[in-house]
């Protein structure tokens, strides 16, 4: 898999909001999304067409309807490769020490 | 699609062939190897499956639906209690479709689940390091801990 693609696809926080929108509700047309995003639906069919480019958006058909569907396999690769290799303990230690001070 | 059942589709590209792919998903000691767990049938249509952990016990099962080697695999899925009660199973449709470049793309669709159920949010977190685990291996021989757990959710 193309990692590049993905870390493209993240880059960017409106293709961010719609993997939280599919990752809350798996499965939506083109015009449910839209109805979360203050966004033309030729704007996000460019965003989710960067996201079915890194594999992280998959779409079905159901009779006349395309439905998007997160694809987390990709985002579990980068995380192996990029986060789960480097010093897991310590980054574990930051990220208590950050919601300590945060109060969370 | 109902609106109290869950899909989830899991698609992940595999430098392997598809007659690989599908052994790894239907032969018990390829299973093992990635997935800590294996996947026993006989794989005729009809025929019930059994996906099983080390310690010998069912984990999941099912019936097999709909077996074409190597390129589609489906079978019902239900915890074990759930077994003898068809309305309670999931489906898990596995296509194996063939790309250049010595590549194949494995799409995992599990539908029909129960919204809100324990088997829902255990197969979202599941398929995808098993996936990733499947990958690892077959490209590079060396699977991932299929039973690790993010750090930060401890």
């Amino acid at each position: 898999m193309d990692a590049d693609k993905v870390f493209k696809a993240l880059g960017d926080a409106t293709r961010r909001k719609l993997l939280d929108l599919l990752y809350e509700k798996n499965g939506q047309t083109l015009g449910e999304l839209c109805g979360h995003l203050d966004m033309a639906r030729q704007s996000a069919t460019q965003h989710l067409g960067i996201l079915e480019e890194a594999n992280l958006v998959t779409t079905l058909r159901r009779g006349r309807e395309k439905l998007h569907f997160i694809n987390p396999v990709p985002l579990h690769e980068v995380y192996e490769r990029w986060v789960r290799k480097f010093e897991r303990e310590r980054l574990s230690l930051l990220h208590d020490l950050k919601t300590e001070l945060e109060g969370e | 699609m109902s609106a109290e059942k869950l899909t989830f589709v899991y698609v992940t590209y595999i430098v392997s062939t598809p007659e690989k792919v599908f052994e790894a998903i239907t032969r018990p000691e390829i299973a093992r190897r990635y997935w800590a767990h294996e996947n026993r049938s006989d794989w005729k249509p009809g025929s019930t499956w059994e996906h099983v952990g080390a310690e010998g016990s069912a984990k999941v099962m099912g019936n097999v639906i709909e077996c074409t080697p190597p390129t589609r695999l489906v079978i019902s899925w239900a915890s074990p209690a759930s077994f003898s009660d068809p309305a309670k199973h999931s489906r898990v449709t596995f296509d194996v479709t063939s790309y250049d470049g010595g590549m194949v793309r494995l799409t995992v669709t599990h539908d029909e689940l129960e919204t809100g159920s324990a088997m829902a949010a255990g197969i979202s977190k599941g398929w995808p390091i098993v996936l990733s685990s499947l990958k690892s291996f077959l490209e590079t021989g060396e699977p991932l801990n299929v039973f690790a757990k993010p750090k930060e959710a401890a």
